[in-house]
């Protein structure tokens, strides 16, 4: 193969000149579109970059032991952590994915084992994608309409029921994704041995899609651990460190908003030293997440 | 007894719990509902709740630009407008760049930069919420204030309209910067979904097209881009639907002034989603808090509406995606 083959959008040799100035002018085209879409790339890249580094920068600074051994302090005071935030943060967060996943992994099965084309299924699904980039803040309303005006009070555990309905909208659509991954050859296999349904699909399909089912919930739980709206009104805040489920609890979002917004410099510099703890933590869950997916499939 | 006829038949098999079978739908079952109530649930008590405030002002809630605790007058014109606002410039700067990325990513980028890039861009909407907000506040604020407000007001602050919406003092907190943000954070849902939608195009158009001599810009802008845009559409739909919703990140840089008195940029001003973080835990029950559930009900609708056309539009473009191929 001797002939020199036109490459993509190259000219033929015997090209006239009128086509030529138009080949011309489709190149450029070409050239200036695509070196707009590498712009957007790194403009896209540019804002992660700038976002991680001041979080570094300015949260190490705030780093220190007594961030996780010493209460949240009042304004201007000398020392001061954020234990109790980052225990109720820990204590919500733990509960509510405990709570939302069940319910989730159940919902996911449903759509995925019983449901392919029933109305049921085709709605549960329609809303639940809506749920999902639901604002989260109506959440937050929600839940303070049926459990803390009803109970009169602020309580940690409407905290943790807020976070739970975030949860469950994720759980059910990695599950069901997962599901809708195994071949169906599998299933029919184990009913071929007589295998009960609840048992095909306990001990066969979610065991084959287990990692993706956590990596679901590990979304999830990034996914929470830095929500804040539904928090605001729902578990509201408290400056001690409590355990009590059903009293105001503290958590690192919330405090860190509270913080951030303030005037006073060593309750800024809490701030940033909880932004970098969370960012870190949530970082971590989706990089966990993706390595898990990623040695399954 | 079995025991004494080895070769016989085998054992009878034990069927264990009948009624586990039976126990698990119900479970499946009991969860998918649950999910549907939740929604019914949501919407019941937004309207329970609104309803002083919606008795009380009306329809005429929605374009009052009152909002007096003391005295009891709510309009959410303000909120209204500052979320549609901040949500409009947000898609304005994420749809030109969430398509070129997703062009970058589907057509340009060498195979073993794809996956690192995608995943560099997913972790963007990873990032919390909180995280952009108090960014935003501190750190992105003031250099926008210096190195775009300024310059921006002192190039068209004499020209009509343009100055107009320049106007205000240029201290980073505002529609504008709320806006930025908020591109910023839904850049990755809507090109992610591009991307999606970008690698559904059957290859054998687009070489076909590359055949004819066309240009990479020529087959994205002619066979790819006709070929998905209800996906594309949806996409946007989706961003639109994660801007409306977004509460910290805004709270945080928008100022939270009930004004409309300018249609300035650089204002100060209250979107739907500040107002309730703001106020909500502080307000008594009554108008106040029935008024701030009203504002939680629009916001609710809105973004009901947007993301229901979007979930429509996306499956329309897998439907046709089996019709066609």
């Amino acid at each position: 193969m001797s002939a020199v083959v036109p490459t993509k959008g190259s000219a033929p040799f015997d090209m006239p000149a009128g086509k030529l100035a138009k080949h011309r002018a489709r190149k450029r085209m070409n050239a200036i579109a695509l070196s707009l879409s590498l712009m957007a790339m790194a403009f896209g890249l540019f804002w992660l970059a700038w976002i991680l580094v001041e979080t570094i920068r300015l949260g190490v600074g705030g780093l220190a032991l007594s961030v996780f051994t010493e209460m949240t302090p009042p304004p201007q005071a000398e020392t001061g952590g954020l234990a109790n935030a980052i225990f109720g943060s820990l204590v919500m967060v733990t509960l509510a994915t405990l709570l939302g996943t069940p319910i989730g992994v159940l919902a996911g099965i449903y759509l995925g084992e019983y449901s392919r084309k029933s109305w049921l299924g085709s709605a549960v699904r329609f809303i639940n994608d809506i749920l999902l980039s639901a604002p989260s803040i109506v959440i937050g309303l929600f839940i303070y309409a049926v459990v803390v005006a009803p109970l009169r009070g602020f309580s940690g555990f409407a905290g943790v029921l807020a976070l739970a309905l975030i949860v469950i909208p994720v759980v059910i659509r990695t599950t069901e994704n997962m599901l809708s991954l195994i071949p169906n050859s599998l299933r029919e296999a184990a009913y071929a041995l007589g295998t009960p349904k609840w048992k095909v699909i306990s001990s066969v399909t979610l065991k084959a899609a287990r990692a993706g089912v956590i990596t679901g919930i590990l979304l999830a739980l990034a996914r929470i651990a830095g929500e804040t709206a539904p928090l605001l009104f729902t578990a509201l805040s408290n400056q001690f460190w409590t355990s009590d489920l059903t009293k105001p609890m503290a958590s690192l979002p919330v405090t860190i908003f509270k913080f951030a917004m303030s005037p006073y410099e060593n309750w800024q510099k809490l701030a940033w030293a909880g932004v970098f703890l969370i960012t870190l933590g949530v970082l971590l869950l989706n990089i966990l997440a993706r390595i898990l997916f990623k040695n399954k499939h | 007894m079995e025991q004494t006829t080895p070769h016989g038949r085998p054992p009878e098999r034990k069927h264990v719990a009948p009624w586990a079978d039976k126990l698990f739908a119900v479970f499946a079952y009991g969860a998918a509902w649950l999910t549907l109530l939740l929604l019914v649930g949501i919407i019941v008590s937004l309207l329970f709740g609104a309803a002083p405030a919606i008795k009380e002002f009306g329809l005429g809630f929605l374009w009052s630009t009152e909002w007096d605790p003391v005295q009891e007058k709510f309009g959410g014109l303000v909120m209204i407008y500052g979320t549609l606002m901040t949500s409009f410039i947000a898609l304005l700067i994420a749809v030109p760049v969430s398509f070129g990325i997703a062009l970058f990513l589907t057509e340009m980028s060498p195979g073993w930069l794809k996956r690192p890039l995608g995943i560099a861009i997913e972790l963007l909407a990873a990032v919390p919420s909180i995280v952009y907000g108090m960014w935003g506040l501190l750190v992105f604020g003031p250099i926008l204030a210096t190195y775009v407000q300024a310059p921006l007001q002192s190039a068209f602050g004499d020209v009509p309209v343009l100055g107009a919406l320049f106007s205000g003092p240029p201290v980073g907190i505002g529609i504008l910067s709320a806006g930025i943000i908020l591109a910023i954070m839904v850049i990755p849902f809507i090109a992610a979904v591009m991307r999606d939608v970008f690698d559904v195009t059957p290859p054998m158009l687009k070489e076909s097209a590359y055949a004819l001599g066309s240009t990479t810009w020529e087959v994205v802008s002619k066979v790819v881009l006709p070929y998905t845009k209800t996906g594309v559409v949806g996409g946007i739909m989706l961003g639109l639907g994660r801007a409306l919703g977004e509460t910290m990140a805004v709270t945080f840089v928008i100022g939270n002034f009930n004004q409309l008195d300018s249609l300035s940029l650089f204002q100060a001003a209250n979107s739907i989603t500040s107002a309730l973080a703001n106020e909500f835990a502080e307000a008594g029950a009554g108008l106040h808090q029935a008024s701030l559930i009203y504002l939680g009900l629009v916001l609710f609708f809105i973004t009901f509406v947007v993301l229901a056309l979007s979930k429509l539009l996306l499956s329309q473009l897998r439907k046709n995606e089996g019709t066609n191929t």
